[in-house]
């Protein structure tokens, strides 16, 4: 978890939690107009009565309702899945008492003063934390939007606001059996100032968050209606896709179009320094057109990057001292006279490849651009950073560029860069009307933004059963020094160190480094686990690897040194209990464990697996105990689980990038492989009640499985893997190690 | 000119024979239920129906479908098996990004039709093909079984 409150504070604006950024009139009424309603159905600014700025009620950038009673939330997170649109109302509708039923939601325009996550200083969503971040501003917002209702309604009926008690968007008053509809209020609201702290519900009286209500998102998702970006198709519209330099980096040296120009629907061809597109009529002449077109390209600097240089970089670099992170009591004394050489060390590298997002959604944008303005369709992790970066393209200021976000068919941190917006406004600028620019998923693939490759060194010093020196030296990119600078602070990358500088473990003595080390030739970025995920796999493969040392059974070894950390034993207890974790296993089956405390969720998963002669791995079961502290929404949370921990398994047993003479080798599906519905056991998912504050949970689950199925195998096989994705071939019958 | 049925009505388009049918339904009949994945028939995104069957729209030229009856997922909710397919869908919350699902729904709804009780292997053939990059594959297969169970 990021905890750089403090810093955020004092580096970017932001709305304080206690303080619900609020809309002027003026502002709300642009923000109307040009904002993009979502599920094909839109509540205008109706201008009747007392004209537009009347007819609706807006005391804050989340909260609209017109006197229909018809209650509008802008969703301050986008939704790429991971259900926000449905928790994040859950949280406004709970504070607000509104009518469940009549909440639509809205996506939010590009406005980092409104709509800035208070956790990332930007308008972003990431890191898993849309509800820990969002979850007071959002229930404040709900609270004094409320509390206007009720003071409208008193002061209507001549009698104090104590007297009043709101239900579903009314507002009663017991004592004399009246009723006001909030949509009857509207106009009399707005003349209540809103409360700067309004009470809060107690979590007894919550109607809405702890249930699984149905999310708002899905039913157009099952029938077609539910509009991506890709969908996008404004009036005119042309379809171009395009090629980057097969060598990382790459630019254009000489473009022969003469074929291509023949291609049927072919209508332009944009060469550009970087890039080259071609537009047409429809994405199939788009596609023709590219594919017939004699591009020769500067290869640059990068054509002689290959995985092995990458690697042999990276280990390289490994063995320098990093930069400290975290260093608790004397972890020099405690290692001994001969340090982390002694006989009694026992000490680890473990490895992890680069990874490519491979979003079900290819990468995409349309964009129009005219001399006086820009006009974006897009699906986004970042609106305010595609606002900015069509702008540049564009050549425009910003205010003159408008940007419509989408839902987004998978995002896991591919889509926390404008990288495609830029590049497709660049071809815009040089289009006379609208053009989807649309990636084929060989350069969807070719040209991500890719999860850096890590090299973790681990060190620790047993006495007896315990362990009493620790050491962490976490080695690779940090992406926080090109996201968010501020935040790398001293050499130490917050990301790159999370879920290690605070090991769950109580060890008295232990250090944590981080040692900044780039690949050449390749752009890093975040994907769904982040920092955490090379971490937690580090972690609990080498935990793994101690409790065999110690000779203690493997949950037991992590409870004895997690006294400190009741919430993380009940859940590996949990996992225990529901797993058959003590129910014995046929030959060349294992089950494995991993505990973890990331994004400040605390859970405890065994994958049970079955290795085959070949060395082939069949999963057999999953089984996760989560505490997230309250859950607004728990069948979400479930199926956050569900889905990251088959997203983890598929990383572990097939993700890997690899690069050759610069280019990147895996292109599809067919060799940048899935897990698919053939090979995903049973997974059971456990819920244990908290009433603590909520954790995060949309990466945990990709945290979590792949150490666990790594362990699996090792209590399959023997074989101690020390780095990712698994390697069949040393796990056949026999096989050489 | 060539004519397709589509949902129900014949559809007369301008475009090349070998244009595979995905890229008709999505750029130049506006229907953008129907999604793009890979373009190898490798993920099962663009599944839609030919008389009933499931098939990959993005290798498919418009050309060789000739007066078969094409259904997209815009239109499979108007089928038996289709709406049940949609409603244990939407029971048992399978979707998170959504982006596959349109695929998912159409092959789950060709294998009702093919196979009324699916057992897993079943499920495990018809469904293989398509890819969830959430990893719903838990929840689908619950929903299809759902699905065969419903009246």
């Amino acid at each position: 978890m990021l905890d750089h409150r403090k810093q955020i504070n004092s580096i970017a604006a932001f709305a304080a939690p206690d303080e619900v950024p609020t809309l002027s009139r003026r502002g709300f009424f642009e923000m109307a107009v040009a904002t993009t309603f979502l599920f094909g159905f839109s509540v205008p600014v109706r201008a009747t009565g007392a004209g537009a700025e009347g007819a609706s009620f807006a005391p804050n950038a989340f909260i609209r309702i017109n006197r229909q009673g018809e209650v509008t939330l802008i969703m301050p997170q986008v939704e790429m899945g991971q259900g926000t649109y449905t928790s994040i109302s859950m949280i406004l509708a709970e504070e607000l008492d509104a009518d469940w039923g009549r909440v639509r939601v809205e996506h939010a325009p590009a406005n980092e003063k409104l709509y800035a996550n208070p956790d990332l200083s930007i308008q972003a969503t990431g890191n898993s934390n849309s509800i820990r971040a969002f979850w007071k501003p959002l229930r404040l917002a709900g609270a004094a939007t409320r509390a206007c209702f009720i003071e409208a309604a008193a002061r209507s009926w001549g009698i104090s606001s104590v007297e009043c008690r709101t239900d579903s968007g009314k507002v009663i008053h017991d004592r004399s059996g009246r009723t006001l509809d909030y949509g009857a209020l509207v106009e009399r609201a707005a003349a209540v100032t809103p409360p700067k702290e309004p009470a809060l519900k107690d979590p007894s009286a919550f109607r809405l968050i702890g249930r699984p209500l149905k999310r708002l998102d899905t039913p157009e998702k099952v029938n077609g209606k539910a509009t991506y970006g890709i969908d996008a198709l404004p009036p005119g519209v042309k379809f171009a896709t395009l090629a980057a330099s097969p060598v990382l980096g790459g630019t254009v040296a000489h473009v022969d179009d003469r074929r291509a120009r023949a291609v049927v629907g072919v209508r332009q061809i944009v060469v550009l320094d970087n890039l080259v597109a071609v537009v047409g009529d429809h994405m199939w002449a788009a596609k023709c057109g590219l594919e017939a077109l004699d591009i020769t390209w500067h290869e640059g600097s990068n054509a002689e990057v290959s995985s092995e240089l990458i690697w042999s970089q990276l280990r390289g670099a490994s063995v320098r001292d990093g930069a400290i992170a975290k260093d608790v009591g004397n972890v020099d004394k405690a290692f001994g006279d001969r340090g982390e050489k002694s006989n009694e060390v026992v000490s680890a590298a473990y490895e992890m490849p680069l990874l490519a997002h491979a979003c079900m959604e290819p990468l995409n944008c349309t964009v129009h651009i005219t001399p006086t303005s820009a006009e974006v369709w897009i699906g986004t992790q970042v609106m305010e950073r595609v606002h900015a970066a069509v702008a540049k393209a564009a050549g425009l200021p910003e205010s003159q560029v408008t940007v419509h976000n989408h839902l987004i068919g998978g995002g896991f941190g591919r889509k926390l860069e404008p990288d495609m917006a830029y590049s497709a406004a660049r071809i815009a600028k040089q289009v006379d009307g609208p053009v989807k620019v649309v990636w084929t998923r060989e350069e969807d693939i070719r040209h991500d933004i890719y999860r850096p490759v890590y090299r973790d060194l681990l060190w620790a010093r047993l006495e007896g059963d315990r362990i009493v020196a620790w050491k962490h030296r976490i080695s690779g990119s940090a992406v926080m020094a090109r996201f968010l600078p501020a935040f790398f602070q001293k050499g130490v990358d917050p990301d790159g160190v999370d879920s290690a500088q605070d090991v769950p473990y109580d060890i008295p003595n232990r250090r944590v480094e981080f040692n900044r080390e780039e690949p050449p030739g390749i752009i890093t970025g975040f994907w769904r686990g982040v920092g955490p995920n090379n971490n937690v796999f580090a972690i609990e493969s080498f935990i793994e690897e101690l409790a065999r040392k110690a000779a203690k059974d493997s949950i037991a070894f992590r409870r004895a040194h997690l006294d400190k950390t009741p919430r993380l034993q009940a859940a590996l207890d949990l996992v225990r209990e529901k797993s058959g974790w003590d129910t014995p296993l046929p030959a060349r089956c294992g089950r494995g464990v991993a505990a973890q405390i990331s994004f400040a969720s605390f859970i405890a998963t065994v994958v049970e697996c079955e290795v085959d002669q070949a060395g082939e791995v069949k999963l057999r079961r999953v089984t996760s105990a989560v505490d997230t502290g309250i859950t607004v929404n728990p069948d979400t949370v479930m199926a956050q689980l569900q889905g990251g921990l088959v997203f983890g398994l598929t990383a572990g047993l097939y993700g890997e990038i690899t690069l050759k003479k610069g280019r990147v080798q895996q292109s599809n599906f067919h060799d940048y492989r899935m897990l698919r519905i053939d090979q995903v056991p049973r997974i059971d998912v456990h819920l244990i009640k908290s009433g603590e504050g909520p954790g995060g949970i949309g990466e945990t689950g990709a945290t979590a499985s792949i150490p666990a199925l790594r362990n699996a195998i090792y209590a399959a096989t023997g074989v101690a893997l020390r780095r990712m994705p698994v390697d069949r071939s040393l796990l056949a019958a026999g096989a050489r190690r | 000119m060539i004519n397709l049925r589509i949902n129900g009505k014949m559809t007369p388009i301008d475009v090349p024979e070998d244009m595979p049918l995905l890229w008709v339904l999505r750029d130049v009949l506006g229907l953008t239920g129907t999604k793009f994945g890979c373009g190898i028939a490798q993920c099962g995104a663009c599944t839609v129906h030919l008389d009933g069957e499931a098939v990959r729209s993005c290798l498919l030229p418009v050309g060789s479908i000739k007066d078969r009856s094409i259904t997209t997922i815009e239109a499979i909710g108007d089928t038996a098996n289709g709406a049940k397919v949609q409603r244990a869908w939407l029971d048992l919350e399978v979707v998170q990004c959504g982006y596959c699902q349109s695929g998912q729904v159409m092959s789950a709804t060709a294998l009702l039709n093919a196979t009324p009780h699916p057992d897993d292997t079943d499920i495990d053939a018809a469904m293989a093909g398509n890819i969830c990059r959430c990893g719903t594959y838990v929840r689908i297969r619950q929903a299809i079984k759902r699905a065969a169970t419903e009246a």
